[in-house]
């Protein structure tokens, strides 16, 4: 039965622990994502979130768990960049752009091509390229800023590069941190709509605070709370369950 | 490929660069050799090892700022790289005397005769051959960098840990050659050295022939930092100093990075210290002092990192300063130098070239504006909101990293 | 070894030789003087002859005169007069011990000898010392016969053994007398209780005196006498771990001074000092500027010297640190390299500047006189100036756990050095706490000053040695930890002393350095890191 579930998983956690000198970041989480996905993650701080992010990027080893990816990789064993390439992408809860680049060279450096030392150096842009970067400027709706210095763009716009980089990846999931925080309402709604855009063609996973935004996405909802998962299901459901009332939402 | 990725490097300045760069190699010599002693052009016979030492300084800063402007590695170490160069250099010029050393032995150096040694050891081996010299000059200072960064990188040591590991790396290797068991001459180091390839190296044709080296070579690793730096591979180079865990997330192998970046580097500040060794006369362990190696870092902050051109001013402006200082007024040379530290760290931390290049885009922009005011062409789209660097141009074309100030990833 | 041991009784023998030795030469300055003038115009024979009489009379006067007939300082006149005279100093009358002006030097004509009169001469003087009555004389005169080791002395031996009470003394007079014995055809029982007693000395010297017998020992001694080699040996291995160990202790400790004020400031503060060392030698010339008031204007507070340095120096490196802090690192946070910089510029200045005030050359810091001399400790030699600078390495070391933990700047350091921007919103003043951190570790360095100024040469290079070693140490403990620091400096210097007699030191010193570079690369964070993600942010 467990393996069947995770065969069929794109991402699959189990009894994953972690614990920074006696704190337990992590206390036994299971967590499936199937997929073609979009699923979203809320809790309270200190619940968990940013931590299960770095233990699905490699950033931090698990005490004790299992994570796998398309059901066989056991992604434990690999590093940061073995995990980026297989087709896991992230977004940091604070934007994480290349600063000093240009908005197009950020998108382009980030283009799913060989990322080796002398193919990089040799690497030359051709149309095909240019086509997919400037099609994503597009999507990102960043083409008017193309060759400005990223670090010139206003946070909302830092987000959307970030995803912009997220798609030049082209991974199958997608880990998305906070994505509006710091974004006008309207920039929210546009936000939501480029995510469900986006999980139609890959698994996408969101940890968030805003719950109108949540809501927004129209998606399968996983509490977190001191590491462990509390309640999983619609928004509606997850958001009636009285522990989650208790520990996250509030009365 | 390569002839692309040649092309690209060549953009308008670097053309400059190296157009001034081989016109030295070409008019110091000519000026020396042919005009009469006393004319006015004749660059005199000082000047042109003076020249030919500010050179390769220039090389060794622009080695250094390959790795730290565009990688953000400071390394307080790459006086290292430069003496090993220079060593490998001092030890094929010392198989060159031959039997005129003082003790008229055919094969062992003085120094050896001297200590009693019996064979010359097995790293002096070979060392006769100028190519296979020539090798070494790359080779033992590329090892070197390979191994320690293949163990420093991995392990993900960075910033002010690193420095202080390279600074220790440099001070272990002084000690070393200080000994006299290391076979390199122990604390008088090498020297009296007399032929090189075969010619008197006192001689005036010789002295003049190694300036056009090195500033054939310095033109040739311009070169290839500008088809590094213009690449993706540099555009990468800059994502790891500036967001280096971005950059990891995003798939490129950081450490693969660093490593070719940092051994390309040091290969370079070899090649730089073998053209320098020969230039002066001398190599001995001083070389390795950490205090030198940090010098070479002040070299290419005055002269603005993050930029090809800006070492090799920084190295020649630093070092003209230190000639006129310490035979003017000797004591006041470590306090220029110190206050010099300071003042460009807090308030000129894009250097000369950093001034320069804000002062020409102040001057582009004032007169874009008044050509606006004039209703004569379109603005240069101003961003509305961009509060972070005001004297930012707009092209692509150009490739001065603005902010060299490192800004952690998360 | 030397007075050291015990002082006071030491003064004490001194005082009653004196007392003894006033009596002595008024009560029988007539008995000798014949003797002594025996000395006059004689032949090598007849000098040998007068040298065992004069012994034999156990006279007070006879020891100094045989002395400086050993030493060639006895002259004798045309007139028959015999006289000491050392070097070009006072003439003393031979008889009577008292400074004479009635003979002109030019008149003095040295008594010659020759070398088995000197032996002889020797002997003598070794059997006389044996029996006095200071407890130092008959020590040393109990060691020159364990090394002269001959077989002549074991009558004697046996004579001083019968009435010596003092057992340090009475030891070694076995031990001389067992060395005899080796030289002589004994009874194998006898020979082996020799052998037993010397290889309980346990020392470098009873090794040889062993090695040097075992040539023409029968095969029943040879045994013997190995074994009593093979227990000298370990005794020595074990004495040389201990030895080691205290010198690694004490590299260690003065590692930990220039250190641990390194520590604070880049583990709370994440600032690279490197005018640390700098601040080390401010602290090593105001202990000099504080000698040389001391020593012009009131000499007699010589010893104190050291308690008046101590606070000087703290509160002036301390104050010049808050300088720094304000005037340069300010503002450069959050660019840890630029810090390297500004301040590496900075210790070019200071260097340059105390050059220019005091001068390229050493200055002269003098050792308090409870900082000089040494003692033994189970074969371990120990000198005070090391011993103290353990003990205040340690004193510091507590100082600071306790300003760290027990106090409210300890506690607000704490907080900033966890999360610099809550602390900031909690209301800590963080530019004030970074300002008293950089002051705090600046005056530490200038207290390590001190302590380096007894031991080190004093000059603007003085910081320069140590910079490189207290990277290494801090890094190696691990930032953010003052007992990482401890252990740091202890292990690199215990390590770095156990190295040394295999590989020499500049070796070990390498040595040392790549095993830290490798470390290092291990463990990036060094010994005792702190975990999880406050580290990275």
């Amino acid at each position: 039965m467990v393996d069947t579930l995770r065969a069929d998983s794109l991402l699959y956690l189990d009894g994953v622990t972690v614990s920074f000198d006696g704190f337990k970041a992590l206390n036994s989480l299971s967590l499936v994502v199937k997929r073609g996905e979009l699923q979203a993650i809320i809790g309270p701080n200190g619940a968990g979130k940013t931590t299960m992010m770095d233990i699905i990027t490699g950033k931090t080893r698990p005490d004790t768990g299992e994570v796998y990816f398309e059901g066989s990789v056991d992604l434990t064993k690999k590093d940061e960049t073995e995990i980026a390439n297989m087709g896991i992408g992230r977004k940091f809860q604070k934007p994480t752009v290349f600063e000093s680049h240009t908005v197009w060279d950020n998108i382009e450096l980030s283009l799913k091509k060989p990322r080796g030392v002398f193919a990089s150096w040799f690497y030359d842009r051709d149309d095909e390229d240019t086509a997919r970067i400037g099609e994503i400027l597009e999507t990102v709706r960043l083409t008017h800023r193309a060759s400005e210095y990223a670090a010139n763009l206003s946070h909302g716009q830092k987000q959307w590069l970030e995803i912009g980089m997220l798609l030049a990846q082209d991974p199958k999931l997608m880990l998305v941190d906070e994505p509006v925080a710091g974004m006008t309402d309207a920039e929210t709604i546009e936000t939501s709509k480029l995510l469900n855009e986006i999980s139609k063609s890959r698994s996408v996973v969101v940890v968030e605070h805003d719950m109108s935004f949540v809501r927004d996405l129209d998606c399968r909802v996983t509490c977190l709370a001191e590491g462990a998962v509390l309640a999983q299901g619609s928004l509606e459901h997850v958001s009636a369950d009285p522990l989650v009332i208790e520990r996250y939402l509030g009365r | 490929m390569i002839t692309q990725a040649i092309l690209r490097a060549l953009d308008k300045k670097a053309i400059w660069v190296i157009s001034i760069l081989i016109a030295m190699a070409i008019l110091v010599p000519l000026s020396n050799l042919l005009l009469p002693t006393g004319h006015p052009l004749r660059v005199p016979n000082y000047m042109v090892s003076l020249l030919g030492k500010y050179l390769s300084y220039a090389m060794l800063a622009l080695a250094l700022d390959l790795i730290w402007g565009y990688c953000g590695i400071l390394s307080l170490g790459h006086g290292a790289f430069f003496a090993l160069g220079g060593y490998a250099m001092g030890v094929y010029l010392m198989r060159q005397i031959g039997t005129r050393g003082v003790y008229s032995h055919p094969e062992l150096p003085d120094f050896m005769v001297f200590l009693g040694w019996p064979e010359l050891p097995w790293y002096w081996l070979g060392m006769d051959q100028f190519w296979f010299a020539a090798i070494m000059v790359m080779f033992v200072p590329g090892l070197l960098a390979f191994v320690f960064g293949w163990f420093a990188f991995r392990s993900r040591v960075t910033g002010v840990y690193l420095s202080i590991i390279t600074q220790a790396m440099t001070y272990a290797l002084m000690l070393a050659f200080f000994r006299n068991d290391m076979g390199f001459g122990g604390n008088n180091g090498l020297t009296d050295f007399r032929d090189i390839l075969g010619a008197p190296i006192a001689a005036q044709t010789t002295r003049a022939a190694l300036f056009s080296a090195t500033a054939i070579a310095l033109a040739a690793s311009f070169l290839v930092c500008s088809m590094i730096v213009k690449s993706k591979l540099g555009k990468v180079m800059v994502a790891v100093r500036d967001a280096e865990s971005r950059t990891r997330f995003i798939g490129y192998r950081v450490e693969n990075v660093k490593l070719f970046a940092f051994t390309v580097s040091a290969i370079m500040a070899g090649i730089a210290g073998a053209l320098y060794v020969p230039q002066v006369g001398i190599i001995n362990p001083g070389e390795f002092a950490p205090a030198n190696s940090i010098e070479v870092v002040i070299w290419a902050a005055v002269g603005g990192r993050g930029t090809l051109i800006g070492p090799i001013i920084g190295a020649i402006v630093v070092n003209v300063g230190k000639s006129y200082f310490t035979a003017a007024l000797p004591d006041f040379w470590l306090f220029a130098l110190g206050g010099l530290f300071v003042f460009v760290t807090l308030f000129m931390p894009k250097g000369i070239v950093g001034v320069f290049t804000s002062a020409w885009s102040a001057l582009r922009a004032r007169r874009a504006s008044a050509r606006a005011q004039k209703g004569a062409g379109p603005m240069p789209g101003p961003s509305t909101d961009a509060p972070a660097r005001p004297s930012q141009r707009q092209d692509n074309e150009t490739e001065t990293p603005p902010g060299a100030k490192p800004s952690p990833a998360e | 070894m030397t007075c050291g041991v015990r002082p006071f009784r030491a003064v004490l023998a001194c005082l009653l030789l004196l007392v003894a030795l006033a009596f002595a030469s008024l009560a029988r300055a007539q008995d000798t003087s014949p003797l002594i003038s025996d000395f006059g115009g004689a032949n090598l024979r007849a000098l040998a002859a007068a040298v065992e009489a004069l012994a034999a009379s156990g006279d007070e006067r006879a020891l100094p005169v045989l002395q400086a007939l050993g030493d060639g300082n006895l002259y004798e006149t045309v007139d028959g007069g015999i006289y000491i005279r050392e070097g070009r100093g006072a003439i003393i009358d031979a008889a009577t011990g008292e400074t004479t002006t009635d003979v002109e030097p030019d008149d003095l004509r040295v008594i010659r000898i020759n070398n088995a009169l000197r032996r002889d001469i020797r002997a003598a003087i070794g059997g006389m010392t044996l029996l006095s009555e200071d407890d130092n004389t008959r020590l040393r005169a109990a060691r020159e016969m364990f090394s002269t080791a001959d077989p002549a002395n074991i009558e004697l031996l046996d004579e001083a053994l019968a009435q010596e009470d003092n057992a340090a003394v009475r030891r070694v007079m076995e031990q001389a007398r067992a060395a005899a014995i080796l030289r002589t055809d004994v009874s194998e029982e006898d020979f082996a209780a020799a052998v037993a007693v010397i290889a309980a000395r346990g020392d470098r010297q009873a090794l040889g005196i062993l090695n040097a017998n075992l040539a023409n020992a029968s095969e029943a001694e040879r045994v013997n006498i190995e074994a009593g080699i093979a227990r000298i040996n370990q005794a020595l291995a074990i004495q040389g771990v201990g030895q080691n160990v205290w010198y690694g202790i004490s590299l260690g400790s003065v590692l930990l001074l220039a250190a641990i004020g390194l520590a604070i400031t880049f583990g709370v503060m994440g600032v690279i000092n490197m005018a640390h060392g700098e601040m080390v030698m401010i602290g090593a010339y105001v202990t000099f500027v504080v000698q040389e008031i001391i020593r012009t204007t009131n000499p007699g507070l010589f010893d104190y010297s050291l308690a008046i340095a101590v606070p000087m120096a703290f509160l002036i490196t301390g104050l010049i640190g808050v300088a720094i802090e304000r005037g340069i690192i300010r503002w450069l946070y959050g660019r840890p390299l630029e810090t390297l910089l500004a301040t590496w510029g900075l210790s070019l200045i200071i260097q340059q500047g105390v050059r220019t005030i005091f001068g390229a050359t050493n200055r002269d810091v003098g050792n308090p006189s409870y900082m000089s001399g040494a003692f033994d400790f189970m074969g371990i030699a120990i000198t005070y100036n090391r011993l103290w600078i353990v003990v205040f390495s340690l004193v510091v070391f507590a100082l600071l756990l306790l300003v760290l933990n027990k106090t409210p700047l300890g506690l607000q350091m704490r907080a900033v050095t966890q999360n610099r921007r809550m602390a900031s919103s909690m209301g800590i003043r963080t530019p004030w706490v970074d300002a008293m951190t950089f002051g705090l570790g600046s005056g530490v360095a200038g207290l390590a000053g001190v302590a380096l100024s007894q031991i080190d040469n004093v000059s603007p290079n003085l910081g320069q040695g140590y910079i490189i070693d207290s990277f290494m140490v801090v890094v190696f403990g691990g930032v953010g930890n003052l007992w990482g620091t401890l252990v740091g400096a202890m292990t690199l210097g215990i390590a770095n002393k156990f190295l040394e007699p295999y590989a020499g030191a500049v070796l070990a010193k390498i040595i040392i350095l790549v095993l830290i570079i490798l470390f290092i690369q291990r463990r990036p964070r060094g010994l005792f890191a702190l975990k999880g993600r406050a580290v990275e942010q």
